[in-house]
C-alpha cells in the first residue's frame, strides 16, 4: 500500500501530520517527552498564558463525570515572559510547531502578549477567548461577536505569525462569532473549547469543584465539537484546528471530515500519554484503508443528507 | 521515568470490609519505584481517569498496591481476579529522601500502607499507626517484620492505644531520637503529627492527597498550596516538607 501523506497546511503553517495537543492538557510537552519525543507531535498548544503569571484556582479543580471530566484549573501558568525565558528554549530543541495560547483581560493585553511571542518566535498564535475558569476577560469576550472581533483584531494587529482564535461551545451561534473574528482577520480557527457544566455531591450538596462549574472534556463532547466544525466550516475561509472528545484516529477522522485541516488531543493525554501518537497512527490507517494520497482529502469531506 | 505496564495480578487479598490488597507483576515499573511514590491504574473502560493509589510494597519485580474501596474505580479494581491485567502508569511523584538515621513513619487508616514499603526501604524505622477500631487495622504484621517497633493506636480504643497518633508521635519522640518522621493519612491528622514532629525538633514529610488528572505533572489540577504557591501533589509531591505546607 502506497504511504499517505499526512502533512498539512494551517493557514501558512505546515505540519508534518495533523496531530497537535490541547492547550492545557500536554503542559510546556516536558512530561510528555519523558515517554517519546514529542517531535512525534505535528505541533503543541502550550499551556494557556497570560501577561502575568497565574495561581489558578482553588482545589478540587477536577471532577469525572460520564465519559468527561469539568475542569477548574483557571490557567495556572508560568506568564508570558517566563514562558519566553525557561519553556520556548527547551520546546525549539524538538521538531514541532509551537502554539502560543493566551488569555488577556483587555484587548491590549492581547496585543502585548502577541507582540512578545511574535518576536520570540513561536510560529502560530492561539486566542483563547473561551476560557470558562476565569472571570475577567476569558469567557465575555467569546460570547459576543463584536468584542471577540475587537480582540482578534488587536491580535492580529500586533502579530508577524498566523492568528488562530479559539471558539467556545457556550454560546447561542457558534458560526456568528465564527464570521465575526474571520472578518477581524483571523486566519485560523480553533473549536471547540470545554463546555461550560457542573457536577454535585449529593451527599454533601457541594459542587465537587471548588469554583462550582467548569469545563467539560473528553469522549462526552466530539459530538458537539463534530456539529459545531462542521458549521463553522460551511461559514467560513480559514482553516479549522477541530478538537474536543478527540481519542481515537476514528474521532480524528469525524473531525476532519466535519472541515478541519488538523485536530487537537486533549483530555485522552490524560487517560494515556500516548493518545496523540495512537490518534496520529489511526488516522493514518484509515485515510490509507480509504485509498487516500494525503490525509488532506478528508477536510470536509463529509457527505451530508 | 514513569512508564505504562500491563501488569498480570499475582494475588489479591480482602483485608478489611472494604480494604483491598493487588499484587501485580511490574516489571521494570516496579523496580524503579521509591518510597513514597504511586502507580495511576486505569480502572475499566466505562471510567475515563486513572485511578492514583500509592504503593505499599515492591519486592522485586512484585508491586502491591492496598486501597480503599470508596467509588466506582476501586469497586471495578477490588473485583478484578488473579491473572487479569491492569493498565498501569508509573512510578509517579516525587517520594521520601531516605535519611541516614532512624526514622518514624506515621500512617492513619489508609494512609498506612505506603508506610511499610518506606520503612523497609530506611537503613531503620520505627511505626506510629492509627486506626478508626480494630476492625480497620492492616498490615501490622507486615510493618513488625520491617520495623523495631509498631506503635499502634485507635479512635475507638478497641486495638492499641485510646486516642489519635499525634499523641504517640510526641511520646516517641519524647523517648528516641529520629532523624525524620514521614507521614500519611487524612489532612487533620498530617497537620497534627507535623506540629508533634515540629515540638520534638524533628524534620517532617508528609504525602498529600488532591483530586488528580494526568499523574504527570501536566493537566496542574491536583493543586494544593504549599510556601504560598499552588504546587501540584502529582509531580512537586505527593511527598512534601510539611514546615512547607500551607495548612
Amino acid at each position: 500500500m502506497s504511504k499517505v501523506d499526512l502533512s498539512v497546511n494551517l493557514a501558512g503553517m505546515t505540519m508534518k501530520n495533523p496531530v497537535v495537543v490541547a492547550s492545557g492538557t500536554f503542559g510546556f510537552g516536558r512530561e510528555f517527552g519523558q515517554f517519546y519525543d514529542i517531535s512525534e507531535l505535528g505541533g503543541i498548544s502550550v499551556k494557556g498564558l497570560t501577561l502575568n503569571p497565574r495561581e489558578g484556582n482553588p482545589p478540587p479543580r477536577i471532577a469525572e463525570t460520564p465519559m468527561g471530566i469539568l475542569n477548574s484549573v483557571g490557567l495556572q501558568n508560568p506568564g508570558v515572559e517566563g514562558f519566553i525565558e525557561k519553556e520556548l528554549p527547551e520546546l525549539k530543541k524538538h521538531d514541532l510547531r509551537i502554539i502560543a495560547n493566551i488569555s488577556g483581560n483587555t484587548p491590549e493585553e492581547y496585543g502585548i502578549m502577541c507582540e512578545r511571542l511574535s518576536e520570540a518566535g513561536v510560529d502560530m498564535i492561539e486566542v483563547n477567548i473561551s476560557c470558562p475558569n476565569v472571570k475577567a476577560g476569558g469567557l465575555q469576550y467569546g460570547v459576543v461577536p463584536e468584542m471577540a472581533a475587537e480582540v482578534a483584531r488587536e491580535a492580529k494587529n500586533h502579530s508577524s505569525v498566523p492568528v488562530m482564535v479559539k471558539l467556545s461551545p457556550n454560546v447561542t451561534s457558534v458560526v456568528d462569532i465564527a464570521k465575526a473574528v474571520v472578518d477581524a482577520g483571523a486566519d485560523a480557527l480553533s473549536l471547540i473549547n470545554t463546555v461550560r457544566g457542573m457536577r454535585i455531591d449529593v451527599n454533601t450538596r457541594r459542587p465537587v469543584l471548588r469554583m462550582n462549574t467548569g469545563g467539560l472534556s473528553g469522549p462526552a463532547v466530539l459530538p458537539i465539537a463534530v456539529r459545531m466544525v462542521w458549521e463553522v466550516a460551511q461559514a467560513v475561509d480559514v482553516p479549522i484546528l477541530g478538537l474536543g472528545g478527540i481519542s481515537t484516529g476514528e474521532d480524528a477522522a469525524q473531525i476532519m471530515l466535519a472541515g478541519a485541516t488538523a485536530v487537537a488531543v486533549g483530555t485522552a493525554c490524560f487517560v494515556d500519554p500516548y493518545a496523540p501518537i495512537k490518534v496520529r497512527d489511526g488516522l493514518e490507517e484509515i485515510a490509507q484503508r480509504q485509498g487516500l494520497s494525503s490525509v488532506t482529502q478528508l477536510t470536509g469531506a463529509v457527505q451530508p443528507w | 521515568m514513569p512508564m505504562t505496564r500491563n501488569c498480570p495480578i499475582t494475588d489479591l487479598q480482602v483485608l478489611t470490609a472494604d480494604v483491598v490488597s493487588i499484587t501485580m507483576e511490574a516489571g521494570d515499573l516496579a523496580e524503579q519505584t521509591k518510597a513514597g511514590q504511586f502507580v495511576n491504574i486505569k480502572c475499566g473502560e466505562g471510567l475515563l481517569l486513572r485511578r492514583p493509589i500509592s504503593v505499599c510494597d515492591v519486592n522485586g519485580t512484585q508491586l502491591t498496591v492496598v486501597f480503599q474501596v470508596k467509588g466506582e474505580g476501586t469497586q471495578w479494581l477490588s473485583q478484578c481476579q488473579v491473572g487479569e491485567e491492569l493498565d498501569v502508569l508509573g512510578p509517579l511523584g516525587h517520594g521520601y529522601e531516605i535519611p541516614d538515621g532512624k526514622v518514624l513513619v506515621v500512617g492513619g487508616g489508609i494512609g498506612v500502607p505506603p508506610m511499610l514499603y518506606t520503612a523497609k526501604c530506611c537503613r531503620e524505622a520505627d511505626a506510629c499507626v492509627g486506626f478508626r477500631s480494630e476492625k480497620n487495622a492492616i498490615l501490622l504484621e507486615e510493618l513488625g517484620a520491617v520495623c523495631g517497633k509498631v506503635i499502634v493506636t485507635s479512635d475507638d480504643g478497641t486495638i492499641g492505644a485510646h486516642g489519635f497518633v499525634d499523641a504517640l508521635v510526641r511520646k516517641a519522640l519524647a523517648e528516641d531520637s529520629y532523624a525524620a518522621v514521614f507521614a500519611c493519612g487524612p489532612k487533620p491528622m498530617l497537620k497534627s503529627v507535623s506540629l508533634a514532629a515540629k515540638e520534638g525538633n524533628t524534620p517532617c514529610f508528609v504525602s498529600m492527597e488532591e483530586r488528580m488528572g494526568c499523574g504527570l505533572g501536566a493537566c496542574l489540577v491536583c493543586a494544593c498550596s504549599v510556601g504560598g504557591h499552588y504546587k501540584h501533589v502529582c509531580k512537586d509531591g505527593p511527598v512534601f516538607n510539611a514546615e512547607e505546607v500551607d495548612w
